[in-house]
């Protein structure tokens, strides 16, 4: 089910990616995302990973990868030495979101970031109606045992944007298989039914 | 045993090599073993490069020591590095005892062995000693190259040197240049060595024998440090070897000190003391940012190679952060890089043994690189 997800969240960043280019894909997992951007869009990928199983499949599917941790390792990549770096799922894990943040800026021409939608109507209603922490299946972990330690909306992220002077190139919303672009003039509505957010900045 | 060394595979390199000390050397010996067979498209070789106490007898069973190659654990059929399928190269180095030219060998001058009249060797010219090697066996690029420990370092020296002679490269717990520590604990051996009255100034082969205990004791350092302080305690504690209480006295009351004075001792049969001399100090020479203008980034900047970098949690001779350094200058120079840090508490040591999140990374990658070698060379 949740690979089903997430080839679709896969799909929608691969076409937002130009063919012949550099990414950097942090917190790449296994690696599926990679080998869809080396094999069909002949893209030069990168992956940074923690977990060791996850590192081990990226090797044996020939993907290069490094183990190590985003919040604290970044720092190994120079400046503007990728044309795109995308983080799926990842930001609302971070301690230090924002720090992140800035550091994909700086390593990545431009930056694709997804979120799970806090302000999903069925994130809100779970909330309102039963005054319990929301579980998913976008966001299937309890209170106790979450890695989302900052959750945002697309409404968030999108006004975090601006107040940080982040050029917003695109914003697409994702619900089970279908997509739409997100702007200032339907960022209410779409905030309410989009499950995911994916940002195109930099 | 010197007789059993004249029945191994030698190349007599003809083309003089100008060494890093200014010195030149021609017409040596380097000695070699190869496992498996070359392909005939000459596209599955691999190239392993050993470490300090290593030789080129990686796979199976080493014929001058009638003991297991250093590297069974990794090479041989069906192993990791399979030698069904890929053609397994492994040269002595120079200045070692295994064949190659080393201070053993006889001194053209003087007749005698070199002793300390050996020239002052670097990595980098163990490195481009071998390269004849590759040439003589009809090699344009190998598939992968690959060596931990000091063959990590002359793994980054010769993709250093010859940029495009590997499609694939693994260093394994080594580093770029040699820590403080790392030449502290080289020294400590050394002295060991100097400090046996037998070694003589190097001379001892002049009255035919070695020096036992020094070679021993610097043995005894470097097991120190190819293991971690968790590991050591774990198979040792304080468990007494064959005794129900203390001894009162110095013998080897300790497990540890028994493992310790065998290992020292079994060395003693198998390597020189000059020898290992010679090769500290390459080590300790090693640098290869000094070797660049613009420092390690410089070294790798024309490289194609693929990298994979490999090390050890509890590996303190060699560490995570020194092995990271390599990755950091080969992302900043654009290369093509892997890293896994293996997590385990058997330290330095843990590229020889048995360690299945190791060797499965290792066939991984090998295996990964072998098709897109094969791809590339397609095309």
């Amino acid at each position: 089910m949740k690979n089903l997800k997430m080839k679709k969240e896969f799909k929608v960043i691969a076409d937002l990616l130009p063919k012949n280019t550099r990414v950097l894909d942090v917190g790449c997992g296994d690696g599926s995302l990679m080998n869809m951007l080396e094999k069909e869009k002949n893209i030069e990928v990168r992956g940074l990973e923690l977990n060791q199983d996850n590192v081990q499949q990226c090797i044996h599917k020939g993907l290069p990868v490094i183990q190590g941790n985003a919040e604290t390792e970044l720092h190994q990549f120079p400046n503007q030495s990728f044309d795109y770096v995308v983080l799926s799922q990842t930001l609302q894990a971070f301690y230090n979101p924002e720090k992140v943040l800035k550091e994909l800026l700086r390593i990545g021409k431009s930056v694709i970031i997804s979120i799970p939608n806090f302000g999903y109507w069925k994130v809100r209603t779970k909330l309102l109606f039963f005054g319990k922490m929301p579980v998913t299946k976008t966001l299937p972990n309890t209170w106790y045992n979450t890695p989302n330690l900052h959750m945002c909306t697309i409404k968030d992220l999108f006004n975090f944007c601006d107040e940080k002077n982040i050029n917003i190139k695109k914003v697409i919303g994702v619900n089970e298989d279908n997509t739409s672009l997100i702007k200032r003039g339907n960022l209410e509505i779409k905030n309410l039914f989009s499950k995911l957010g994916i940002f195109l900045i930099g | 045993m010197n007789s059993k060394l004249e029945n191994i595979k030698k190349l007599e390199v003809t083309k003089p090599l100008r060494l890093d000390c200014g010195k030149t050397i021609n017409n040596f010996p380097l000695a070699y073993e190869t496992y498996g067979k070359l392909n005939e498209n000459k596209d599955n070789a691999i190239l392993v490069f050993h470490a300090l106490t290593g030789d080129q007898f990686v796979a199976g069973t080493n014929p001058v020591t009638n003991k297991e190659g250093w590297w069974v654990t990794a090479v041989g059929p069906g192993k990791a590095i399979d030698t069904n399928k890929y053609f397994v190269i492994c040269a002595n180095v120079i200045g070692g005892c295994m064949g190659s030219l080393g201070p053993r060998n006889i001194n053209p001058d003087t007749k005698q062995p070199y002793g300390l009249d050996f020239p002052v060797i670097t990595i980098k010219d163990m490195v481009r000693a071998q390269e004849s090697l590759l040439e003589h066996l009809g090699i344009k690029k190998l598939l992968c190259a690959t060596g931990g420990s000091m063959g990590g370092m002359q793994l980054l020296q010769f993709c250093a040197t010859f940029p495009d002679k590997t499609f694939s490269a693994i260093p394994i717990a080594c580093s770029s240049s040699h820590s403080a520590q790392n030449i502290a604990l080289n020294e400590l051996a050394r002295q060991a060595i100097m400090a046996d009255p037998v070694w003589d100034k190097g001379k001892y082969f002049l009255k035919n024998v070695q020096p036992k205990n020094g070679l021993a004791v610097a043995r005894m350092v470097g097991h120190i440090s190819y293991l971690s302080e968790k590991g050591m305690q774990e198979k040792f504690g304080r468990k007494l070897q064959e005794k129900a209480d203390y001894e009162f006295s110095f013998n080897a009351d300790f497990q540890v000190e028994s493992y310790l004075r065998h290992q020292g001792y079994a060395f003693v049969e198998r390597f020189d003391a000059n020898s290992v001399l010679y090769i500290t100090r390459a080590m300790d020479y090693f640098d290869l940012s000094k070797q660049f203008k613009g420092g390690l980034v410089e070294a790798f900047k024309t490289q194609k190679t693929k990298f994979l970098i490999i090390s050890f949690s509890s590996d303190w001779l060699y560490t995570t952060k020194e092995n990271k350094d390599i990755v950091i200058a080969l992302n900043a120079s654009g290369a093509d890089v892997s890293y896994s840090e293996i997590v385990t508490d058997k330290g330095h040591d843990s590229f020889l043994l048995d360690v299945s999140e190791f060797l499965k990374t290792l066939k991984s990658f090998i295996d990964s690189m072998y098709e897109k070698f094969k791809n590339e060379k397609r095309i």
